[in-house]
């Protein structure tokens, strides 16, 4: 499965709140810290296998922990309507 | 401390080829010559970056009358802001889509007057709108663009309702503002007119909700409700100065886009100071941010930092004095106007907006 976001929905900074925000339309959500590592490495073609194992090698973590996380994270996000998997 | 506002409406031009006789634009309207240029709205939305804005709400008038309206959402873009195109869809064609498309645009906004065409027509003042209107929500959707479609409601299009839900849901809106007119400017020369009844209303009220559950995760339905039947008034803006700014075609820095109806009210002018001193500093933002401002029954009552003390233009429009506690308030010593004024409601023809 290939996550990516929404039509009207994108990562922003919000640079005068030292922070990064979920864009959507005619709302707006702050992820936490975990969704953002996620968000970031959403671009349409990494597909979640990918994104799992960026992570892990970024944080230098079981592939399995990792996964677990990601996958909870990505349903979270697509409830919210800001992904879409493919 | 002042905190940053969140969203800024730029009101590109007051130009529009459709006449509502609710029109939220000043009844002095501002005349193309007197616009503010491209480079003058690239230099704004950089500097409503900087100050914190994330969203940009570029509406009119009709604002792809303007020739620079593709230039205008790249500049928006640029600044890395979150655009929204407010528009009645009449001039939206496929090339015009398609470079808004190739410059950013995130999300459109699309204004529908009535379900049925001849209302339409005859709200809006302009033939042919609503197949227009059809064509441009097609666009959209060919494009991958969201789409919230905007129904403003009142005495007149009440009886649609349901048919207007319809429509949201067959031209593919994901989601659809509900708005019953709010009354200064040209829809306070209309209140007669405009103004529903309270079984109107309440009948609204219920096939919104019903609407809403029936259609849930499909679309999402706001709803702006009138405060001339309320007890307690709008927090308009979320607070004045506290959220939210707009910028007139002229380059005006308002707390909230009808405050030029508020007469003698002086503003600043994005030609001549950068929004965040008008943010800051100017009279205009800080006469009444806050609370200290407030008379009584306002100061001190436990609704005061909910309801901002409702709508200053409404109290201005209503009572004469912008500091007045808004008249949709019951505690206000002027709420029984409002009953008045629906008492009085019933005529049928409009006064339509036009440049004076």
């Amino acid at each position: 499965m290939t996550p990516r976001f929404a039509p009207g929905v994108r990562l922003q900074e919000d640079k005068a709140r030292d922070r990064w925000i979920v864009m959507a339309p005619e709302r707006m959500f702050i992820p936490d810290e975990i969704a953002l590592e996620v968000l970031r490495l959403v671009d349409g073609a990494r597909d979640e296998a990918g994104i799992v194992t960026a992570l892990a090698e970024k944080f230098a973590a079981p592939v399995e922990v990792i996964a677990a996380d990601v996958r909870v994270m990505l349903d979270d996000l697509r409830d919210k309507g800001a992904l879409r998997h493919d | 401390m002042i905190d940053a506002p969140l969203a800024l409406l730029a009101e590109l031009t007051h130009r529009c080829p459709l006449r509502c006789p609710y029109c939220s634009n000043p009844t002095e309207l501002t005349r193309a010559s007197g616009e503010l240029s491209t480079a003058e709205w690239a230099r704004v939305f950089q500097e409503a970056a900087a100050l914190g804005c994330l969203q940009i709400h570029l509406s009119g008038g009709e604002p792809t009358a303007r020739r620079d309206i593709v230039e205008i959402v790249a500049a928006a873009r640029t600044a890395g802001l979150y655009t929204n195109l407010i528009t009645a869809g009449v001039l939206l064609d496929a090339a015009l889509m398609a470079r808004l498309v190739e410059a950013g645009l995130d999300h459109v906004q699309l204004s529908v007057q009535d379900a049925d065409e001849a209302g339409a027509e005859r709200i809006g003042g302009m033939k042919g709108a609503q197949a227009r209107k059809r064509a441009a929500a097609a666009l959209v959707k060919q494009a991958g663009l969201p789409l919230t479609l905007n129904a403003v409601v009142h005495r007149q299009n009440l009886h649609n309702l349901p048919r207007l839900i319809e429509i949201a849901l067959e031209w593919g809106a994901g989601r659809l503002e509900v708005a019953h007119v709010q009354y200064y400017g040209w829809a306070l020369a209309n209140r007669d007119a405009l103004l529903p009844n309270r079984a109107q209303l309440d009948d609204a009220t219920h096939i919104v909700e019903a609407a809403r559950a029936a259609h849930r995760g499909r679309l999402v339905i706001d709803y702006v409700v009138p405060d001339y039947h309320a007890a307690r008034p709008k927090a308009c803006m979320g607070g004045w100065g506290r959220r939210f700014l707009a910028v007139s075609p002229a380059g005006n820095v308002l707390p909230c886009h009808a405050a030029e109806s508020i007469t003698g009210m002086v503003f600043a002018n994005v030609r001549d100071t950068s929004l965040a001193e008008a943010w800051m500093g100017s009279d205009a933002f800080n006469m009444f941010r806050g609370t200290e401002w407030m008379p009584k029954p306002c100061q001190g009552c436990e609704h005061a930092e909910r309801d901002w003390g409702g709508c200053r233009c409404q109290a201005f429009a209503l009572t004469g004095n912008a500091a007045n506690t808004d008249p949709a308030c019951a505690l206000s010593p002027h709420h029984a106007m409002l009953a008045e004024a629906v008492a009085e409601a019933g005529a049928t023809e409009f006064r339509y907006r036009e440049f004076s």
